[in-house]
């Protein structure tokens, strides 16, 4: 911190010196002497003592203040709540994966004791059961505000292609998720669900012994389906949602399609010359 | 960037041949005593409990429905006791048997089938599958499973869904993982 000629008049600590010797505003200067706007560029406190050796601020701050178009709404907020509900489904999912037992033995028991045994498990489970089902809802709601508001076009078709994997690989989760509790409904309905990929033409029959490990449901389909629901799609999902949202905040939210952005009278008038 | 493409198969191809393997490993034949053959007679099917996948207890076990074969209603050239699989040809539910209207019933789409196993009503696309059935001493042995189409030949099993008449078999090839039924 660089030392001025002018003396500090002893107004408090942690910050660069006053700007004007003996003003009562607030205006400091940093450590290159560059004047001090914003409380949380001066160091004040624990969270200052973080920033000065972080510096996250500026992004963070580039983050919760973008600018938003005219004409927002509430649908513009369905893709921060699919986030949340996947980060429900993260959570409660970490703390059932502490009790469960993936074997074709011990995963129907397992369930029973999270179910019945441990504190507040019937209410984890409940959450993760049916934050499935209010993931996949919003989702579907949340794409169908992007196609119905335009949002997929140009620069933003990234976004949508991101947002397509995303959809494939939430339903990937529910299909592989829903065997795990291996009671009568959760096996059928894999039977089925195998099944059905197995009249694909050619590549069915291997397709479908790819997913169950072999000809039958076996200890190692739910093996296989517990790796690829816990460790492979989630990875995918958070390493996809990350890009699709740089690429949120790059590109920028856009106008709802009933608004439409006035040209200034001069350019027009310019390109019509120019033509 | 070669050091990077070798470590990329090195790393790459044990992963990939762990997650395809159960694709291509070959399975066994394999027999299990389910009753004396006076258990059974040409008129009506009796159940009984096979296992069909080792080591993963209740969900690794089915029925099977077996009957004498009847010369007036089965083709000639088939085995002299018929083991009739319960999954169904259209998705893979269960069908039980219905003793007055001797047919085999599917709760899940409505599957109809008649004392051959020959689909009569419904989605089903073939008939039901079968189990290889040998005699040895005075006990019924089931083997393994093998399809049929509604002519009644016989091919190596395949998933529900899949129709095994004209070309068909072509379409849906037969699988690694299910043994022979050459035997």
């Amino acid at each position: 911190m660089s030392t001025p000629e002018t003396t500090q008049t002893g107004r408090g600590s942690g910050g660069g010196v006053l700007k004007d010797e003996g003003s009562d505003s607030l205006e400091r200067l940093g450590p290159s002497g560059q004047v001090l706007k914003v409380a949380g560029d001066q160091a004040v406190g624990a969270v200052g003592w973080l920033e000065e050796r972080v510096g996250i601020s500026p992004v963070v701050r580039g983050a919760l203040y973008r600018k938003v178009p005219k004409g927002i709404n509430w649908f513009y907020t369905l893709g921060s709540a699919t986030m949340f509900a996947f980060l429900i489904q993260a959570i409660t999912g970490v703390f059932l994966a502490m009790f469960y037992e993936p074997s074709p033995t011990r995963a129907y028991e397992s369930v029973q004791y999270i179910n019945n045994e441990v504190f507040l498990g019937q209410f984890v489970h409940g959450m993760h059961r049916w934050g499935s089902s209010v993931m996949v809802i919003l989702v579907f709601v949340h794409m169908a505000r992007t196609f119905f508001f335009g949002s997929y076009k140009y620069p933003r078709e990234l976004n949508w292609l991101t947002g397509v994997v995303l959809l494939v690989l939430t339903l990937a989760m529910a299909l592989t998720g829903y065997l795990l509790p291996f009671d009568q409904r959760s096996f059928w309905a894999t039977t089925v669900a195998v099944n059905i990929n197995g009249t694909g033409p050619f590549v069915g029959p291997y397709l479908a012994d790819f997913l169950r490990a072999g000809a039958e449901i076996s200890a190692t389909t739910i093996t296989r389906f517990y790796a690829i629901h816990m460790l492979l799609v989630p990875g995918a999902i958070a390493a996809l949602i990350g890009i699709h949202l740089h690429l949120v905040m790059k590109l920028g939210i856009s106008a709802p399609p009933w608004l439409k952005a006035k040209m200034p009278r001069q350019v027009v008038e310019e390109e019509v010359d120019g033509a | 960037m070669a050091a990077g493409g070798l470590f990329g198969v090195a790393v790459g191809v044990p992963v990939i041949g762990f997650a395809l393997s159960p694709v291509f490993k070959r399975a066994k034949p394999s027999w299990q005593t389910v009753g004396k053959i006076t258990d059974f007679n040409d008129r009506t099917f009796v159940a009984k409990e096979i296992t069909i996948e080792k080591g993963v207890g209740l969900a690794g076990k089915s029925t099977v429905y077996i009957r004498k074969s009847n010369p007036k209603i089965d083709p000639p050239g088939g085995m002299e006791y018929i083991a009739v699989s319960t999954r169904c040809t259209h998705m893979g539910c269960p069908v039980s048997y219905v003793q007055g209207s001797e047919r085999f019933v599917c709760p899940c789409h409505g599957g109809v089938y008649d004392l051959l196993g020959q689909r009569v009503g419904g989605p089903p696309v073939r008939p039901l599958d079968r189990f290889n059935t040998q005699v040895v001493g005075d006990m019924l042995q089931v083997g393994d499973r093998f399809s049929l189409n509604s002519h009644f030949q016989r091919f190596s099993p395949r998933d529900p869904g899949a129709p095994l008449n004209g070309l068909w078999e072509y379409v849906y090839p037969r699988r690694f993982t299910t043994p022979s039924i050459h035997q």
